[in-house]
């Protein structure tokens, strides 16, 4: 077939390649499909065979369609270290936008011995065990404040947490038999969570970020944790908790927060991580669990 | 469409009267309860329309200043106006502006006229509050005649988008792009937080968080902008903003003198969803709803937002509740049928066997109760799990319900909904797909007959009937928890009917802004709405 088109003939440039690279031995290390994938500790994304490398991206230009832009969208690919990269589809969006769909093998390899995760550091409890280690161990109701704080007017976050009807087939704090909640909703001052943690003598802050434009998420999760930190003496603090999709994980500290939680957090992992790290003594460890 | 669709669910007629006369017994105290008070927002909004605009150095809003001076002087029981024309003819000031400036420092008393005094300003006040009256008039002359110059869009559902980028001057091009590509709505989405401020920003806004502030001159701007889309697309592009939150009555008034084609308006989101006090709520809702039947606005209401927080299928039934006591209020402050976008969203849990089934059932469940209304459909949100191509097939599917139904207002769902903020590429994507399913499936409504007593039909009667049940204990709700507020409505509300969440008359935001009237209480805004007068 002879190509009409620029990305035509790097699609067909490429199926050549990548036909030819299927012969060839996949890096050393690296799994194919009939292997333990946790055995090897080098990969590269898998499209249909092991070591192809492919991967999909879609971006826009800011340059109106023609062979030029298409030229452009593939040096982007190059670029991005996708070698050789298949320009797929490219659309025109009104006349100074085009829009891309590249397919192609990455080059870059992946070693899975350099990923850093935050583990889950708490065991999962069912709401009935987490009851019963507050009544045994703590002997009175944890108490819970949540807010969104800032401008975020969007509860949603903190109410999938908080309200009885919960998230995820998993109920909310409120059903919590042992746990006293304070909802406090949208858009609450820093003073008045602070006076209302005072007031309920709250184990436990819970703050929503959800709705962010320019960082104010770190800025207003910073504020309120240097709020508390001022307002109660050293050791009194609550345990400041904030939940959002845009936090990072391990950014704790430099938040001046006891933990993060991020997209998808169910209120099980928050009620058992408050067990985790307020009620004593901690529950035995059971790894693996 | 309107027998065709009465013909496809076999609603008993009864059940549907019966709907709405319980809706009408539960709403009909609380607007009884809104006419025997007035807000800040209220005269605030008067102010507005009589001309007043502007803000001080520390952007504090001249019509704030005005009504705060009052309401220390003489209090605002007998409304606004009449104090502050009574200053006027007293000499206090030559004009509005002054005056108000003036009685920001202090420098103005006030007093309650009588006798004559009290009939010229009375007389004063309408003269000039009825200016505001005309402008309203004229936009809504302006709009009808460009309309008919340039029509309406070509298919229904009509194509609504949003825009959203905090900055008017990156909006409006994002926004005339937007109706390049199809879109027949443009929504402005306002700032997060806008809802709580107790005053109208001023000025053309460049700094927002996930929206842009709704002010008098955002809304010129993007009313002229969008003008000049219309005139080179040919069809009339229409814009929508947020009559919503605390200051809900002067925004509407914005959007009528500014000529706004759609404002979200429900009748009880901001008491559920922003913790607004109950009576400022219903209060300032009446006030707003009166501009907007005289503006010509159609109206979107909230219902979408009590299926993001409840299950789409258990919760199906307070939609329609919802969308029936929207109605009543509605209907009573002087909104014709073409007007009243009613809300109601795709959210059902794509795992819920025969997903796709229910949610057609309940989509043709309102247009079959409200056949003359423009619907307004909302996309999926709640489910959109950051797969993004599984989110687009879901858009696809909410998109064919739209069409198979026969929805008047389509807003266009996004495959990145809570991943980002829409791309260029996102809407681009979107309109394809709407384009595609309209093109492919837009007769299909002539085809799609549910058999009697089918699943579909089986559905919609079950919803229908467990809204009645709903709005019959609202209706007769006696728990009294206050023996001043005996509305029943209120006492559901305060007990956490809505969306599991117990909201109180006497709690809430905004509630130091809610005035009980006196019996010489004036406010010539509400009675040339009343009236329908414009002098």
């Amino acid at each position: 077939m002879t190509p009409r088109t620029e990305a035509q003939e790097a699609r067909n440039r490429s199926r050549r390649h990548l036909s030819e690279r299927r012969m060839e031995d996949a890096v050393v290390g690296e799994a194919s499909l009939a292997e333990s994938v946790l055995t090897t500790p080098i990969v590269r994304p898998y499209g249909d065979t092991t070591g192809d490398g492919m991967v999909q991206v879609s971006f826009t230009l800011p340059l109106p369609h023609d062979k030029r832009a298409e030229g452009a969208a593939l040096q982007l690919a190059a670029k991005m270290g996708m070698e050789p990269a298949i320009l797929v589809h490219a659309k025109a969006i009104g006349p100074k936008f085009t829009f891309f769909v590249v397919y192609g093998s990455v080059t870059h390899l992946v070693d899975v011995r350099e990923v850093q995760v935050v583990e889950r550091e708490y065991d999962l409890l069912s709401a009935k065990d987490t009851n019963a280690a507050i009544r045994k161990h703590l002997r009175r109701k944890l108490v819970v404040v949540g807010a969104c704080i800032g401008t975020d007017a969007h509860t949603v976050g903190i109410d999938a947490i908080l309200n009885i009807k919960g998230f995820a087939g998993e109920k909310g704090l409120e059903y919590y038999r042992e746990m006293a909640v304070h909802n406090l909703g949208a858009q609450v001052l820093i003073p008045d969570l602070v006076n209302t943690a005072r007031e309920v003598r709250a184990d436990a802050v819970l703050v929503s970020q959800v709705v962010t434009q320019r960082d104010a998420h770190i800025h207003n999760t910073q504020a309120m944790s240097a709020a508390f930190r001022e307002a109660f003496p050293k050791g009194k603090v609550p345990l400041l908790i904030v939940g959002g999709p845009r936090f990072e994980e391990g950014s704790a500290g430099t938040l001046g927060v006891d933990r993060i939680f991020g997209r998808g957090t169910t209120p099980g992992e928050v009620a058992s991580y408050l067990v985790h790290a307020l009620v004593n003594p901690p529950t035995p460890s059971r790894k693996g669990a | 469409m309107t027998s065709r669709a009465r013909r496809l669910l076999d609603l008993d007629p009864a059940t549907v009267r019966r709907a709405r006369t319980l809706a009408r017994r539960a709403g009909k105290p609380v607007v009884d309860l809104a006419k025997a008070h007035t807000t800040v927002s209220v005269e605030r909004a008067t102010l507005r329309l009589a001309g007043l605009s502007g803000a001080d150095h520390e952007n504090v809003p001249w019509v704030n200043h005005l009504v705060d001076a009052v309401r220390d002087g003489v209090g605002l029981e007998h409304g606004v106006t009449t104090p502050v024309w009574d200053a006027l003819a007293r000499g206090e000031a030559p004009d509005l502006l002054t005056l108000a400036q003036k009685a920001s420092s202090g420098g103005v008393s006030f007093r309650q006229p009588e006798k004559a005094d009290l009939t010229r300003a009375r007389r004063n006040a309408r003269r000039d509050v009825a200016r505001g009256i005309r402008t309203i008039d004229r936009q809504r002359a302006t709009r009808d005649r460009l309309i008919t110059k340039h029509g309406d869009p070509k298919q229904k559902p009509w194509v609504y988008l949003i825009v959203a980028t905090g900055d008017i001057y990156e909006d409006i091009p994002q926004a005339q792009e937007a109706a390049r590509e199809g879109a027949d709505i443009i929504a402005v989405i306002r700032s997060t937080g806008q809802s709580l401020l107790d005053f109208v920003p001023e000025g053309a806004t460049r700094e927002g968080y996930a929206g842009t502030y709704a002010t008098q001159e955002n809304f010129r701007l993007m009313r002229a902008a969008l003008d000049e889309s219309s005139k080179e697309l040919g069809r009339y592009i229409r814009l929508t903003n947020y009559a919503s939150g605390l200051c809900m009555p002067e925004i509407a008034t914005l959007a009528g003198l500014e000529r706004l084609d759609m404002m979200l308006n429900d009748s009880m989101y901001g008491i559920l969803f922003r913790d607004i006090n109950p009576i400022r709520t219903f209060v300032d809702q009446r006030f707003s709803r009166q501009i907007h039947a005289r503006a010509g606005i159609i109206i979107n209401t909230g219902e979408d937002n009590y299926l993001t927080t409840a299950d789409a299928v258990e919760a199906a039934h307070t939609v329609t509740v919802s969308q029936l006591l929207n109605e009543y209020f509605a209907k009573e402050a002087g909104l014709a049928d073409w007007q009243l976008g009613l809300g109601h969203a795709f959210e059902i849990d794509p795992a819920v066997p025969e997903s796709f089934r229910l949610e057609l059932a309940h989509a043709l469940l309102a247009r079959e109760l409200f056949p003359q209304a423009p619907l307004k459909w909302m996309p999926p949100t709640k489910h959109m799990t950051g797969d993004v191509f599984r989110g687009y097939l879901l858009d696809g599917f909410f998109n064919l319900v739209g069409a198979m139904t026969g929805q008047g207002i389509l807003l266009v769902g996004m495959m990145t909904e809570a991943v980002v903020t829409p791309w260029l590429s996102d809407r681009d994507l979107a309109l394809q797909n709407v384009r595609y399913v309209m093109n492919a499936a837009g007769g299909l409504t002539e085809d799609f007959h549910p058999p009697r007593g089918g699943f579909i039909q089986q559905r919609a009667h079950q919803v229908l009937a467990e809204a009645i049940e709903l709005l019959e204990e609202i209706a007769t709700d006696q728990g009294g928890a206050d023996p001043h507020y005996p509305q029943p409505l209120l006492e559901a509300i305060a007990d956490g009917t809505f969306g599991a969440m117990k909201r109180p008359p006497t709690k809430g935001k905004g509630l130091d802004g809610v005035v009980v009237k006196a019996d010489g209480y004036d406010n010539p805004a509400v009675t040339l709405l009343e009236e329908g007068s414009t002098t």
